[in-house]
């Protein structure tokens, strides 16, 4: 007996064992965060003190003279994303139309298929196809409109992020629209309505937050895109001025110059730019994530 | 008459973007496919200029770096997982957990890299493969920390109560009962995010380095597919190209395979449901 009692009692044991195991490491996950910001904090420290708020708007990039701001790259940043952003959207959302609503299921799932494979391609390989394919043609426009022929620049780069984008922007529109209920759309159909006033009047109303939180989430992908970017959009650290301009985004100065600062503010200038970036991607997803709690609630 | 214009526009916007998508996929067999032998994957790097060489090292170092990196995120993850869906399905812990891995999922991949340098390269004085895997464990976390929970959520209460009442302790009915059903659920999840952290470039500039050598030696700098990829592509070496071409068609096989492996583990899944 006393035997049998020993053994449930040290069951017990192990039970709050490893239940606080399995606490600990839930709460592992969100002491990462936390040690994620505070260490880009504690890392920028430097660059913090020495420029202070001007970091933002000043746009000399001097490392040999160690004056550094940050605004071409936020503009870099802002302007590549919006341009991917508009260039994709409208694909995106006409694919997930006829994914989700025209196209039957035996043309629909293997296309599907297909396209969440493409979404998982590495970035670097976007770059490298991005830098020996589309940098000549992006080339050759140039030369015939009159803009200098880099190939190189904010609109190539733009180029490849929007088709980086588009299949994930595309899955999550996809996946919303298919889940407007049927009976909603045959409300429509029996009303003597077509087609496209079906999906215009009563499926794209219906999944219009989950589709804007689908571009959302796409936003905070291209913010946070390094590699292709860094490949093709020429790494100038001046203010661009026009969209065929040389330009760096907050991503690629840090994958340029990271290794090669040897002065510890440019470092943590690029550090800071980091943070940056950290804080702009987290409020973004908080907001696609609000938007499609939103949803659920309907 | 309307309406068939418009679908018309839909459907050819919608077929648009396949061009360059597929073009990407042609491309890449055209060019990799003639940069592909059995010296490509045996040896070393040439020297700088000079024509030939492999990437030995760099599919090594992959193999390591990413290994680690699971021997790193993938019991934090699980244990994670099973927390959420466990001990506090409900609960402020739980739901602050939860936006923490969605918050930590969306953080670029070139932040998780600085964060990997001043966690491990600072401290240590050098670059090295361990601080590249840090790194990509830190993106791996959230993607199997959210999968395991879904999927042992999806494990039928009864089976709990069958074991709970045969007098097993909570945590072996855990480890022996509701981790072993959804155990092709939680492999689909960590199939999907080393799929996801195999072709990560940004994390390991800073970190993995990157290294002509073969080194087995975790301490030390190592090379990795998608660090040669880069490196080789912006190089003024046209031969180096030709092996750029030839290492993304490796790591895409590689990506793709993994890919397609957890789709048809996860339609497993929903046969069995």
């Amino acid at each position: 007996m006393r035997n049998l009692e020993e053994k449930l009692k040290n069951q017990a044991r192990y039970d709050a064992l490893f239940r606080r195991l399995a606490q600990a490491m839930g709460v592992l996950v969100i002491l990462l965060v936390i040690g994620v910001f505070f260490t880009l904090v504690k890392e920028s420290w430097p660059a913090i003190k020495a420029f202070g708020l001007r970091f933002l708007w000043t746009t000399t990039w001097d490392p040999i003279n160690l004056e550094f701001g940050a605004l071409p790259f936020l503009v870099g940043t802002l302007i590549t994303s919006f341009l991917a952003l508009a260039m994709a959207t409208p694909f995106a959302l006409a694919g997930a139309i006829f994914l989700g609503e025209l196209a039957p299921p035996k043309v629909a799932n293997p296309v599907s298929f297909v396209i969440e494979l493409l979404a998982g391609i590495p970035s670097v390989i976007y770059g490298l196809w991005a830098l020996f394919y589309l940098v000549p043609l992006v080339r050759y426009f140039q030369m015939k409109i009159g803009a200098p022929p880099y190939g190189l620049g904010l609109f190539t780069a733009s180029l490849v992020l929007a088709i980086m984008i588009l299949p994930y922007a595309m899955s999550v529109a996809r996946d919303v629209i298919r889940l407007v209920p049927q009976d909603l759309k045959e409300a429509a159909y029996s009303l003597g309505a077509t087609r496209w006033e079906t999906i215009r009047h009563v499926v794209l109303p219906y999944a219009r937050s989950g589709i804007l939180a689908g571009i959302v989430l796409a936003l905070g992908r291209a913010l946070g895109e390094t590699m292709a970017v860094t490949m093709v959009i020429g790494n100038r650290s001046a203010m661009p001025h026009s969209i065929w301009d040389l330009a760096n985004t907050m991503a690629s100065v840090i994958a340029n110059e990271f290794t090669e600062a040897t002065e510890d503010v440019h470092l943590a200038a690029l550090v800071e730019i980091g943070l940056l970036l950290f804080i702009i991607t987290v409020v973004v997803n908080l907001i696609a994530r609000l938007v499609i709690i939103k949803t659920r609630v309907r | 008459m309307k309406n068939r214009i418009i679908l018309t526009v839909i459907t050819v916007l919608a077929l648009l973007p396949a061009i360059p998508l597929f073009l990407i996929l042609f491309q890449l067999l055209k060019e990799g496919l003639s940069s592909l032998s059995l010296d490509f994957f045996l040896h070393l790097p040439a020297p700088p200029g000079e024509p030939g060489g492999g990437i030995a090292n760099a599919l090594v170092g992959t193999l390591i770096i990413v290994g680690l990196a699971v021997l790193i995120g993938v019991p934090v993850s699980i244990l994670a997982g099973i927390y959420l869906s466990e001990y506090g399905r409900h609960g402020k812990l739980s739901e602050t957990i939860r936006v923490c891995a969605d918050v930590l999922q969306g953080v670029p991949s070139i932040v998780i890299g600085i964060v990997a340098y001043a966690w491990v390269v600072k401290p240590m004085g050098h670059f090295s493969a361990l601080s590249g895997s840090v790194a990509l464990a830190l993106m791996m976390i959230p993607v199997v920390v959210r999968t395991t929970e879904e999927v042992l959520r999806l494990v039928p209460d009864i089976l709990r109560e069958a074991a709970l009442a045969l007098g097993v302790p909570y945590w072996r009915t855990v480890l022996k009962v509701v981790l072993p059903t959804g155990m092709v659920g939680v492999s689909t999840g960590i199939l999907i995010a080393v799929a996801r952290i195999a072709g990560e470039t940004a994390p390991l500039l800073f970190t993995a380095f990157g290294n002509q050598f073969l080194t087995l030696n975790p301490l030390e700098p190592m090379s990795a597919l998608p660090l040669v990829i880069f490196n080789y592509a912006m190089s003024p070496y046209e031969d180096w190209w030709r092996q750029a071409w030839g290492a993304s068609l490796v790591l895409v096989f590689m990506v793709l395979g993994l890919n397609i492996v957890s789709r048809i583990l996860a339609r497993k899944i929903a046969g069995e449901k």
